[in-house]
């Protein structure tokens, strides 16, 4: 079998600050296929966002080996991109703009990166405010506007740090949805961070449960969904099977700390 | 509706305005009088007709144009030079952190001390012409390295965090993300520096310069002309006027070509 697209091989990551040494991570080790959304859940302080920060190689692990397409990671790569909680958008820098500062930063042709990004905006609905300034958008428009921030690189990789977390119920199920579409069809691998297990549940085809600090991980649930093919997130939720999912990965989570 | 509201807003504004001019007209009225009718020493007073008549004066020979130039032009050089040095400064300190931890507490002993004390020791230093720059430059250049650091460390970590995910360099995160964000800070210490420069210059003239008003205003004081002290203040309270204005004009303009919040 050919490698996966993203290997953690046994990594343990410690931080350290004046107050002492904290582990995040313990002995993690995962693989993402290429094309799998996979979403990782688990109480906060688990490290979730660290095995994204080591993903996307702005940090390193204490020991352990990282590996994309089985080479290890030693920086942020034009292969990955990454989303944040929420959008960060520079002010001062129009929608358009904003979705060139990659491609600008990593000296790529910026005529075919701004046709690429002008058909992004076209996807995800920005395409009129493609020269308007992010105070003039919504949240939603925002963030979407963040993804095609992030896409612009064409990554290979996608890592979603809560990237739903700061909008309204609505919305959130729209852009879910709009992603998804996205990602499935241009066939990219991604991992998604979240709180949010009817989220994780949702919008991916595999959730890994992590512990509490240190972050080790719990268990790992495969989310095939009836007659194969799999439905949106939004119809997802709607599935028989997706209560089941629920309950069972729910029982795993420790909500209350026990 | 509208109309009326708007007709009631023109109003107000030339009703203010109006005042304004009458205070201005009274108080120079007033001066007037108080000197004609030997309520006040008119030698030690002077009176607006006689400041009138040695601006007239001035003019005509040329020498006002000469002590506003200088006045103006080592104003100028000394506001630009401060910034400059001021923003490098700042910028290096951004780029080494451990720079700035070290300079810490010199900056705060040097922006607490008032630069003026400084003016002999520049004289000695750098002689009579270029003293006065010395001193604008002193006077401007810490506020700004003050100001523009801690605006540097205000911006948006995660703004600086995307940028790192994208694999950027330094320098392009301090040009593409650190500078732009940190505009009105800019625009805010400009502002700031413009008036301080003024008074640098002018201490530094007072001091030892040859031409330009603060000279002019020292020479007035020292041959007991006080027309030619109240002069040279009227013009310099002009100049002041019109550089701040400038320097909002400038910000305005900043703003809305990059779209960057305004500092009120």
């Amino acid at each position: 079998m050919a490698d996966p697209r993203i290997a953690l091989e046994q990594v343990s990551l410690h931080y350290l600050s004046p107050q002492g040494e904290t582990q995040a991570l313990q002995d993690v080790s995962l693989a993402v296929q290429p094309g799998e959304f996979l979403a990782i859940v688990g109480p906060s302080g688990s490290g979730k966002s660290t095995i994204l920060s080591l993903v996307a190689g702005i940090l390193q692990p204490t020991s352990g080996r990282v590996l994309v397409d089985g080479h290890p990671v030693t920086g942020p790569s034009r292969r990955v991109g990454y989303m944040l909680q929420r959008d960060y958008l520079f002010e001062w820098r129009t929608v358009r703009e904003n979705g060139l500062i990659g491609p600008e930063v990593q000296g790529l042709d910026l005529a075919a990166a701004r046709r690429r990004v002008d058909q992004l905006l076209e996807q995800t609905g920005l395409a009129s405010f493609a020269d308007a300034y992010p105070d003039q958008l919504s949240g939603g428009m925002r963030q979407r506007a963040a993804l095609v921030r992030t896409l612009a690189i064409d990554p290979d990789i996608l890592l979603l740090d809560e990237p739903f977390s700061a909008l309204d119920f609505q919305t959130r199920l729209t852009l879910a949805d709009e992603i998804h579409a996205i990602l499935k069809q241009s066939g990219k691998t991604a991992v998604l961070v979240t709180h949010d297990l009817s989220e994780a549940i949702a919008l991916s085809d595999r959730v890994i449960v992590l512990s509490r600090r240190p972050g080790r991980i719990k268990s790992v649930h495969a989310i095939p969904f009836d007659g194969g093919q799999r439905p949106t997130p939004f119809e997802a939720r709607d599935r028989p099977e997706y209560g089941t999912y629920f309950q069972r990965i729910w029982q795993e989570l420790d909500v209350q700390g026990r | 509706m509208w109309e009326a509201y708007r007709r009631r807003i023109l109003r107000q504004r030339l009703l203010i305005g109006g005042t304004q001019l009458l205070i201005l007209a009274a108080i120079l009225l007033l001066w007037e009088m108080a000197a004609d009718r030997y309520w006040v020493n008119p030698m030690l007073t002077s009176r607006p007709s006689d400041v009138w008549a040695t601006l007239l004066r001035l003019g005509a020979s040329g020498s006002l144009q000469r002590h506003l130039l200088t006045t103006l032009w080592e104003t100028l050089a000394g506001f630009g030079a401060g910034m400059g040095l001021g923003l490098g400064v700042a910028a290096a300190l951004w780029w080494w952190p451990a720079l700035a931890r070290v300079m810490d507490p010199y900056l705060v002993v040097l922006n607490a001390l008032p630069k003026i004390a400084l003016g002999p020791i520049f004289y000695i230093w750098l002689g009579d012409r270029w003293s006065v720059y010395g001193m604008a430059i002193a006077i401007s250049i810490i506020v700004t390295i003050v100001m523009l650091h801690s605006g540097f460390g205000e911006v948006e970590p995660n703004q600086i965090m995307v940028m790192r995910t994208f694999g950027a360099s330094r320098w392009q995160i301090l040009r593409k993300v650190v500078l732009p964000a940190s505009l009105p800070t800019l625009m805010a210490a400009l502002k700031v520096n413009i008036g301080l420069t003024l008074v640098g210059v002018i201490v530094g003239e007072f001091l030892s310069a040859r031409a330009g008003l603060g000279y002019l205003i020292i020479y007035g004081g020292q041959v007991f002309q006080m027309e030619l002290v109240m002069t040279s203040v009227v013009i310099l309270a002009a100049i002041s006027a019109v550089l701040y204005l400038g320097v909002t004009w400038l910000e305005r303009l900043v703003a809305r070509l990059l779209h960057l919040p305004m500092r009120s």
